[in-house]
């Protein structure tokens, strides 16, 4: 996707040159006063993380009167558990979750986009009708499982469904992605005598670096803001996520100290910006090539 | 494996001592292998659990004493004797029908006027996506709240006209539309998809439209929006199988009560009371299957009726 603008050259209509300024003046005052509508929230929590805990409520500004770190040092021991233990559990499960989804997805995308057996347009069907499935249909017996498996308490509920690629649509993503790549080059390994797990260790994966990076990007993302999962399974504040304990905090001091809740919402959402922030383009190519959902 | 693989490049006429079982194995093993992980997952925790869940549905379980065959009790019940299903049904059929139409809207409007060789398309568009990318977050349905609550960011903004706001979120006729605002807000995504296929229109069929004189409204009716249907169809089921199995916002937004009176119960939230909060799990499970047939109703609505509103290339 290139990102050039698309002109319209009109041939034939001649517009003054005035009437195109002024539907570009009107056009970017529109799209900079939505622009500043949509973010506004978003820093006026940012400031209200900065701002003296007296001043919150009273101003509307995204500038405050006096800058001080109180509400971030305030709000990471707020509760029993500081924030340290939410955040080092938080990232436990998202990498892993990472590692997990990216691995099996591009296994099984791989066999999905490139291996003759027989079945294989029945399972694909399947898997593409997994992605439309109401998780709360498996919600239930999942729990009671992962229950008497002993896995309540614990991240294996949060993190093993990734390693048995149950986020279907990373594997629709990849095998899009892979049946892009030339036909020719695993063809030619085959001559070589490579068989299919070093076609797709050697040729698929290095080739795939983007669709694997998007993958990685989203699955992160995702994980660090999944709410319900760590709400059913984890039920110790020393196993919490960073989401778990913002609820927490929500529910107990947060009515009091609102510097340090909007101080932790912050930081909780600055891994996802960060992200974001370094990424943005590649996100951007995968919702628009694929159709994501956020 | 490397030895097996080898051969089985070879055809198989030339290799007419292999017996029937190794050429399955020369031929399907590796599918399978590859797909051995998801295969585990798909039957041991979506096919597995969906016909558990199913059989759940027609039981009293309460997690701690085996289930107690119920028959159809549990979605007798549901339809007859729960006015909490009845608003969770009401609630979450309003945030649908309003939210996603909204979104889309707004997301096919900015994508039309970025796609008019804006200068600095790329940073609109960031800019627009970002809300996209937070929005599901905990931190995101706290700010929410205090946006939208008595002493809020919106009621500073209506108090400088003279007007004095209600408390939004505790108030059962406004608490559900902030969450539409919420998902409204989130309208990146689709648009990046709008943009997408704006960009797949070919030009040339403007500049014919221009000399035979059609206004920019009528190109926009009889060029853009025909050719642009399957996108909309595209981002209208993915939007509205979201919107059903939306969970946070109502949770963190009503403190995980649905409330005020009802008005913010999600479907999905209802779900997750009666599951873990009443351990009915028996009844948890008809909810589920009800939410699935409502997807699945809309889904294939959607198709079938697809093929007289959605334009698709010959």
């Amino acid at each position: 996707m290139t990102d050039a603008p698309m002109k319209l050259t009109v041939v034939g209509a001649e517009t003054p040159i005035w009437r195109k300024r002024l539907t570009s003046v009107v056009s970017h005052g529109l799209l900079i006063s939505a622009s500043i509508l949509m973010l506004y929230p978003l820093l006026w929590m940012l400031a209200a993380s900065f701002r003296p805990e007296n001043e919150i409520f009273t101003s509307a500004s995204i500038i405050p009167s006096s800058w001080s770190l109180d509400a971030y040092f305030r709000g990471w021991h707020g509760l029993r558990t500081s924030f340290s233990v939410f955040f080092t559990n938080s990232f436990i499960v998202s990498i892993f979750s990472v590692i997990g989804n990216v691995f099996a997805c591009s296994l099984a995308a791989f066999a999905f986009a490139r291996l003759e057996f027989r079945g294989r347009k029945i399972w694909f069907a399947l898997m593409l009708m997994t992605l439309m499935l109401p998780y709360q249909v498996t919600l239930i017996p999942q729990y009671v499982l992962f229950r008497q498996l002993g896995w309540v308490d614990t991240f294996l509920p949060l993190i093993v469904p990734k390693f048995l690629a149950a986020d279907a649509f990373f594997i629709f993503l990849m095998v899009q992605f892979f049946r892009g790549i030339p036909r020719e080059l695993d063809e030619a390994a085959m001559m070589d005598g490579a068989g299919p797990w070093r076609i797709y260790w050697k040729i698929m994966l290095p080739l795939s670096t983007p669709v694997l990076a998007t993958a990685a990007i989203f699955t992160f993302i995702w994980t660090w803001d999944d709410f319900f999962g760590p709400l059913i399974y984890l039920n110790k504040m020393s196993d919490y996520t960073v989401m778990l304990g913002l609820r927490t905090f929500t529910d107990s001091t947060g009515m009091s100290d609102y510097g340090g809740l909007f101080a932790m919402s912050v930081l909780s959402i600055v891994p996802i910006f960060l992200f974001f922030l370094i990424f943005q383009r590649l996100l951007i190519e995968g919702i628009a090539t694929t159709g994501m959902k956020r | 494996m490397t030895v097996q693989n080898a051969t089985s490049t070879i055809p198989y006429s030339e290799a007419p001592k292999a017996s029937v079982w190794k050429r399955i194995w020369q031929q399907d093993a590796p599918g399978y292998l590859f797909l051995l992980p998801w295969f585990i997952g798909f039957f041991g925790l979506t096919l597995g659990p969906m016909i558990s869940s199913l059989y759940l549905s027609f039981n009293h379980f309460d997690l701690l004493t085996a289930p107690r065959w119920a028959g159809v009790d549990n979605y007798v019940r549901m339809f007859t004797n729960d006015p909490k299903f009845a608003a969770s049904m009401r609630v979450t059929m309003f945030f649908v029908v309003f939210s996603v139409p909204l979104k889309l809207a707004f997301a096919l409007g900015v994508a039309l006027l970025l796609n008019r060789g804006m200068k600095g398309l790329t940073l609109y568009r960031s800019l627009f996506y970002l809300p996209s990318l937070l929005g599901a977050s905990v931190a995101i349905a706290i700010l929410w709240r205090q946006i939208f609550a008595a002493d809020g960011l919106v009621n500073k903004f209506l108090s400088i006209f003279g007007i004095i706001g209600p408390s939004w979120i505790s108030n059962p006729n406004y608490s559900l539309w902030t969450l539409i605002v919420l998902s409204i807000w989130q309208f990146g995504s689709p648009m990046i998809i709008f943009l997408a296929g704006l960009r797949q229109i070919p030009q040339d069929m403007y500049e014919a439209a221009s000399l035979d004189g059609a206004s920019k409204w009528r190109q926009f009716w009889k060029i853009t929006l025909p050719l642009l249907t399957p996108v909309v169809f595209f981002n209208a089921i993915i939007q509205t199988i979201e919107a059903f199995k939306s969970f946070t916002p109502a949770f963190i937004i009503s403190g995980g009560t649905g409330n005020p009176i009802n008005s913010t119960l999600f479907y999905t939230l209802y779900l997750y009371q009666e599951a873990f909060g009443f351990f009915r799990m028996g009844y948890a499970s008809a909810l589920a299957w009800v939410l699935l047939a409502l997807v699945a109703v809309f889904t294939a609505f959607s198709f079938l009726t697809s093929k007289y509103w959605v334009h698709y290339d010959d």
